[in-house]
């Protein structure tokens, strides 16, 4: 079966590709959640691009409604077309605007679906979907016609855990966690992500990187992203590995940390450790 | 055929069913896992987990449930890699020991004793279930090759892996100390309450719809607002009394703030843990105690649940019948604590104790696990993540 694995510029853990691989076969839902950061959304494009199918992005904001991802009844200029004596006027299905599923349903080859950040919409949101993803089809109420997926999508949900989904609809899908990765996969990541970096700036890089992460009572971890843009920045710059060095164990602000960082008060909290650990060696 | 481990999964308290089995069992047949242990575990941790609040709870199930399985087969020492051993070697070699090494014979002579020590413990550990003992001796130091030893082969075997990632058990703790004042707490609460308007656009601002339609020069703009709705009903229970006096004023300003913030709240008192009765009156708790049962029955599970204590207490009060220091309890606490949090959907356990300290009592611990980790610290930032947990 060829199914989804790390590629040279994704690094995916042997649990992700089980997860992928199963919600492919099984033609279920995935829903991925993790810390932001972690590539979920990435996840997305990189199973678009490995299983050779084009991606439907749909990303979900605190207004989005579940109905605007079938299709939308464009009420207002029926309305206004009306008024002007428009002959459009008499045909309804004029003024249904397809959303996402319904373009990804008729899509003549197999797509993948991404539904990004579906805990930003309301509570009622995934449960209004439960049907059309099971069944992918729903039924068009002004046009009196059933739209029925062609090819089954795969679809991918992300989550960022700010509400709760409701049971049914977790029911439905397969569920992966991504873990934040532990040293070993970031090095394998930044060889992926940067692989003429010089193996030393990038080793002290990560020094500095993972003890940041462990910092107490930060408020935003740096994540994956961050650590990427930082190097990226780090690079650019073309600095000197030596300036990451902590003298004798001491913590200092890393250069450029406004990468990294991503919240004032972490900032201060970091210089204030900075301080403190100046004074005490 | 995993009829059991489901089974065992749902006795854990995580949400498992027949659909959930059955898609495993469809995933299986569909040939997604590889036949090993590693793949499986994954597969049924993405079929069966949905919730990254259930992992560690499957981990510890799945470890249970398949424990015969851990170290599959295991290789013959013979044919251990001998990059293997290298890295197993230079892991936990001192420098002292290197100089030893030297003295042996160097690093391949080194190996060859090592290959042997594992094949002499091999033999001795033959019954066992895992094939490394734990007893290592000289060149090899003090630490010797123990389980954990094995974790460093996991870049060339990937056998004993899933092991070491089902044993792994993460919890992330913060601290934030930020004292607690009226006006903070109100500042938390208020997150609770769902009278903002939120959710969708449903009703028809008139006034707007008006206004932007003239602006339009006179073609219709419809304008909606969201539907304004209450949602939020809470239900306090208090410790009172005993070691949480010291606490009591902290308490007063919480409850004094989630009065006012709240239309639908209710609250009652208990003692150090819940039984069978609550009060509504501290003083007069005899005559206006109330049974817990009717507490359930009359509340649905739409409330939402806020302990306040210090769950300092001694371990008994909580886990055994007739552990109570007050009367004499038929069931013991952990049930009573049990029912509550069945019953209701969003529950958590605000502790005034410096969150440092928690680790220092047993019952703190018997508590968290009881209320599935929600418990937080009474401080801005914990009250913060209260809210939060509720309002999911």
């Amino acid at each position: 079966m060829s199914g989804f694995k790390s590629t040279d510029k994704y690094i995916a853990s042997r649990d992700l590709e089980v997860a992928v691989n199963a919600a492919v076969s099984l033609q279920r839902p995935l829903l991925v959640k993790g810390e932001p950061g972690t590539g979920k959304t990435v996840l997305a494009h990189e199973v678009a691009a490995a299983l050779g199918m084009p991606l439907i992005e749909w990303h979900v904001k605190s207004t989005t409604k579940a109905q605007q991802g079938l299709y939308e009844y464009d009420a207002v200029s029926r309305l206004r077309d009306g008024q002007l004596g428009d002959e459009r006027v008499k045909d309804i299905s004029n003024y249904i605007v397809r959303g996402k599923l319904w373009e990804a349903f008729e899509s003549d080859t197999p797509v993948v679906v991404l539904i990004d950040e579906i805990d930003k919409a309301d509570i009622e949101f995934p449960n209004d979907l439960l049907l059309e993803l099971d069944k992918m089809e729903f039924f068009v109420y002004e046009t009196r016609k059933t739209v029925r997926a062609k090819h089954r999508p795969v679809v991918i949900i992300t989550s960022n855990n700010e509400k709760e989904l409701p049971d049914a609809f977790l029911r439905r899908c397969f569920f992966h966690y991504i873990r934040f990765p532990d040293r070993e996969t970031m090095e394998l990541i930044l060889q992926a992500h940067f692989p003429d970096v010089k193996q030393e700036l990038a080793r002290e890089a990560l020094n500095v990187f993972f003890k940041l992460r462990d910092v107490p009572g930060l408020k935003k971890k740096p994540a994956t992203s961050e650590l990427l843009d930082w190097l990226k920045l780090l690079m650019i710059d073309d600095l000197d590995p030596e300036v990451l060095r902590s003298k004798d164990g001491a913590a200092v602000i890393p250069p450029l940390h406004g990468a990294l960082l991503k919240n004032e008060q972490d900032v201060h909290l970091f210089e204030r450790l900075a301080f403190l650990s100046r004074r005490g060696g | 055929m995993f009829a059991p481990f489901i089974l065992a999964l749902r006795t854990a308290g995580l949400p498992a069913s027949v659909t959930e089995y059955l898609t495993l069992m469809g995933a299986m047949q569909a040939g997604v896992a590889n036949y090993n242990i590693d793949d499986f575990y994954y597969l049924a941790r993405t079929t069966l987990v949905k919730d990254e609040r259930f992992l560690d709870r499957f981990d510890r199930v799945f470890g249970t449930v398949f424990k015969g399985l851990e170290p599959p087969d295991g290789i013959a020492v013979e044919n251990l890699p001998e990059e293997w051993l290298k890295s197993l070697g230079e892991k936990f070699l001192t420098p002292e020991e290197l100089a030893q090494v030297q003295a042996a014979g160097g690093f391949d002579k080194l190996m060859e004793l090592l290959k042997q020590r594992l094949a002499e413990q091999k033999e001795r550990h033959q019954g066992g279930s895992k094939w490394i003992g734990t007893g290592g001796t000289s060149p090899f130091g003090a630490n010797g090759y123990n389980p954990e030893g094995v974790r460093i082969g996991q870049n060339e075997s990937r056998h004993r892996r899933a092991v070491k990632v089902w044993d792994k058990r993460e919890y992330k703790d913060l601290d934030d100390n930020i004292e607690l004042g009226t006006r903070n707490i109100k500042l938390a609460l208020r997150k609770l309450r769902r009278f903002a308007r939120q959710g969708q656009a449903t009703e028809l601002d008139i006034a707007d719809t008006i206004r932007s339609t003239a602006k339009n020069a006179g073609s219709l703009d419809l304008k909606l607002v969201p539907e304004r709705h209450n949602a939020v009903k809470v239900l306090l229970f208090f410790d009172i009394g005993g070691s949480m006096d010291e606490h009591v004023r902290i308490c007063e300003e919480l409850f004094s703030a989630a009065r006012t913030e709240f239309k639908h709240m209710e609250y009652f008192y208990f003692h150090n843990c819940i039984y069978e009765r609550v009060w509504k009156t501290n003083k007069r708790r005899m005559e206006s105690s109330l049974s817990t049962f009717d507490v359930l029955r009359k509340f649905g599970p739409d409330y939402k649940v806020v302990f306040v204590g210090d769950a300092s207490m001694s371990p008994y009060e909580i886990s055994h019948a007739g552990g109570s220091v007050e009367h004499w309890n038929d069931e013991a606490g952990a049930v009573w604590v049990d029912r509550v949090t069945h019953h209701f959907r969003r529950f958590a356990w605000l502790n005034p104790r410096p969150q440092k300290s928690w680790d220092h009592a047993a019952s703190i611990g018997l508590v968290r696990q009881l209320v599935e980790d929600r418990m937080f610290p009474m401080t801005l930032s914990g009250i913060e993540q209260m809210t939060r947990e509720l309002s999911k």
